[in-house]
């Protein structure tokens, strides 16, 4: 293949194709690579993905050029962005908006591998990719929470670090070791910074790359569940079904790219706080180590596993059965693959058993989310001469019920994905 | 007729019940694009709020923005040595406030975000006599709260009264000040006004660049349609 291109190309191009593989790299990924022609609405979101990590990593290092990581200064420094740099108010709302509308794409993105059985051999090792992915974005959002150094910056923070102290024997030294100090402080502030600004955007970049290369390795899934390499032209050896990435894919998301920046602009000119979603009140407010907040909320990005946390009753005196549920509740997702018994990919070639356990997962993932953003007394408490749940509070009974459904699309996925009734797949794609 | 209406709306204005789970708020009537209102509301906040509370973010040539030239803003607004392009700070160290009022009051430069415009109107209409406070003064708002009531000349004096009937608590104005409850509730709104401009002093010049932002994308959504129906002809 090399060879062909290096023949091919003269003047520059052949000279540069003599010593790297340009012109090969560029048709294997972008103007030969074939994409399935049915994509549709689902398969926005990874290029918006990726487009909204080149806008956290710009508006990131114009952010690092005017952002103090120490405790007395950092939360001036923010409100100095926001009012005497030029265009910085604009930068850290892109910033601030960017990430939760990251974890809206990414959800969107996980939604469509559910419902397209993208994680299916022979898709595994993206999909553990894109598992990594999120983690790391997770962390991402986490260390990044705390740099405004808001009243819930550092109480979010505090609350976060301290789940390890649940940990058995060892959780005490492992949040001292992580914190460097024994509360939240400047030591703290330090390596989130540096944590947040070059360690997981490295591992970021570094798990994306792989994500993309296993992805062009085996080739993108469809709506149909259907492998489109099964059918070739005998002559060029190009996907029947397969349609190339450059020019029909790249203008199709050009097109999603604009509809999301009209969302993503009138978010960042018109309503930056979102209601309280993606930036909280309490964080106006510098941190304060003597003045705990009354209700400690994470962003909404982090509350269906937060309920999870709260929702598990301490066992022993100890929290960390909580601990571990929510950790478990994340990383669930890594062993679909393998869950999964059913013979056929696509959510159109299913049966109703497992449509139904998708629809109670989200159902249970979006109602654990808003409880996420509530305290736990939002819906009053029964009353107290009732059996079994006699006083205690509304939400938290149901969080634990939605906990139990939400693991138990997990726990249960090889047996209902296998009793299930399937329809026939098509040999080609339908549309 | 009028002074009808003023005592009606003396009884019916500072009305906020009380109830178990905290303070009903009164709506804040603000326009963000009425610069009078501004401009009235810096001139209480320089007056009466940035003796004790900074603004150490705010610049006080960002009143520019409200309509103000620099000649205006040093003539009017600062009394002090201050160049026009210093920030709002006081004088007071932060650590005798906090011995004085046993508490030392916030910076104000966000506070407006922080605690939601209705929240600042209710609270600063909220205050009344309480002798059991050091200050003498409480608030329904912020229950002992350690500020006192600093605007009270013009207000005059609440007193809080218990309905034992509906179980209740409402103001009363025992005493009123140089101003008529109306137009106390008025400064206030203008203060309030000018607070939530300062948390944020962009957003309105902002959202105007955010209309020609918008319709820049959305002619560009309209290329980017076309450009991909032309390429996607040959497909389906």
């Amino acid at each position: 293949m090399a060879n062909s291109n290096q023949q091919d190309s003269k003047g520059l191009l052949g000279w540069i194709d003599d010593r790297f593989p340009l012109t090969s790299t560029l048709k294997a990924h972008v103007t030969e690579y074939y994409a399935p022609k049915n994509f549709n609405f689902w398969y926005f979101f990874g290029a918006l993905a990726t487009l909204v990590l080149v806008i956290q990593i710009l508006t990131g290092i114009f952010l690092t050029m005017n952002y103090k990581p120490e405790a007395s200064l950092a939360f001036a420094s923010v409100e100095y962005i926001m009012r005497d740099v030029s265009w910085g108010r604009l930068i850290r709302y892109m910033h601030s908006t960017g990430a939760s509308m990251f974890f809206v794409v990414v959800y969107l993105h996980m939604f469509r591998g559910l419902i397209y059985g993208s994680y299916k051999a022979p898709r595994e090792l993206i999909w553990l990719f894109g598992v990594g992915i999120f983690l790391v974005l997770m962390g991402e959002a986490f260390f990044g929470y705390l740099l405004p150094w808001g009243q819930m910056s550092y109480w979010g923070a505090q609350v976060i670090i301290n789940l390890f102290t649940s940990i058995p024997f060892v959780g005490p030294d492992i949040s001292l070791w992580l914190r460097g100090d024994y509360t939240v402080s400047d030591a703290t502030l330090n390596r989130f910074f540096a944590f947040h600004v070059i360690a997981l955007p490295l591992v970021l970049l570094g798990l994306v790359v792989a994500h993309l290369i296993a992805l062009h390795e085996v080739g993108s899934n469809n709506p149909d569940g259907v492998e489109i390499k099964k059918y070739k032209d005998p002559k060029t050896h190009i996907p029947l079904d397969g349609i190339a990435f450059h020019p029909y894919y790249t203008v199709k998301d050009l097109m999603g790219v604009s509809v999301f920046l009209i969302v993503f602009s009138a978010i960042i000119f018109f309503a930056p706080e979102m209601g309280g979603y993606f930036l909280e009140a309490n964080n106006f407010i510098p941190a304060d180590p003597l003045k705990t907040p009354p209700h400690i909320a994470p962003v909404w990005y982090f509350t269906p596993y937060y309920s999870i946390l709260r929702a598990v009753p301490p066992i022993l005196n100890s929290q960390f059965p909580g601990v571990a549920a929510m950790g478990l509740s994340v990383v669930s997702f890594a062993f679909l693959p393998w869950l999964d018994r059913s013979p056929v990919k696509s959510i159109r070639y299913r049966g109703g058993l497992y449509k139904k356990w998708l629809a109670a997962f989200v159902v249970s993932f979006i109602i654990l989310g808003y409880l996420g953003t509530e305290p736990s007394n939002v819906w009053g408490q029964f009353a107290s001469d009732l059996p079994l749940v006699g006083g205690a509070d509304r939400a938290t009974i149901v969080a634990r019920i939605f906990s139990v459904v939400y693991f138990s699309f997990f726990a249960l996925m090889p047996w209902y994905t296998k009793k299930d009734k399937t329809k026939p797949v098509p040999e080609r794609v339908t549309a | 007729m009028k002074t009808k209406i003023l005592i009606v709306l003396a009884l019916l204005v500072p009305l906020m019940a009380l109830a178990n789970e905290g303070v009903k708020l009164d709506h804040a009537p603000i326009d963000p694009n009425n610069q009078a209102s501004l401009q009235r509301g810096a001139k209480t906040f320089v007056n009466y709020c940035l003796n004790c509370h900074s603004a150490a973010y705010m610049r006080y040539n960002r009143l520019q923005d409200i309509g103000l030239t620099d000649a205006q803003i040093k003539s009017n607004l600062m009394f002090a040595g201050e160049k026009v392009g210093d920030t709002m700070t006081v004088s007071m160290p932060k650590a005798d406030a906090k011995i004085w009022f046993g508490a030392a009051p916030p910076d104000l430069s966000v506070e407006a975000r922080a605690r939601g415009a209705d929240w600042l109107y209710s609270y600063l209409r909220g205050f009344y006599r309480d002798d059991t406070r050091p200050t003498g003064w409480n608030n329904v708002v912020y229950d002992k709260v350690a500020m006192p009531h600093v605007l009270w000349t013009l207000q005059g004096e609440q007193a809080l009264k218990i309905d034992e009937k509906t179980e209740t608590h409402h103001l009363v104005l025992e005493k009123q000040g140089t101003m008529t409850p109306a137009e106390f509730d008025e400064t206030v709104a203008d203060l309030v006004n000018y607070l939530v401009f300062m948390a944020e002093p962009f957003k309105e010049r902002d959202k105007h660049l955010g209309l020609l932002v918008l319709a820049f994308l959305g002619l560009l959504f309209v290329l980017t349609y076309y450009l991909k129906k032309e390429f996607w002809k040959d497909i389906h």
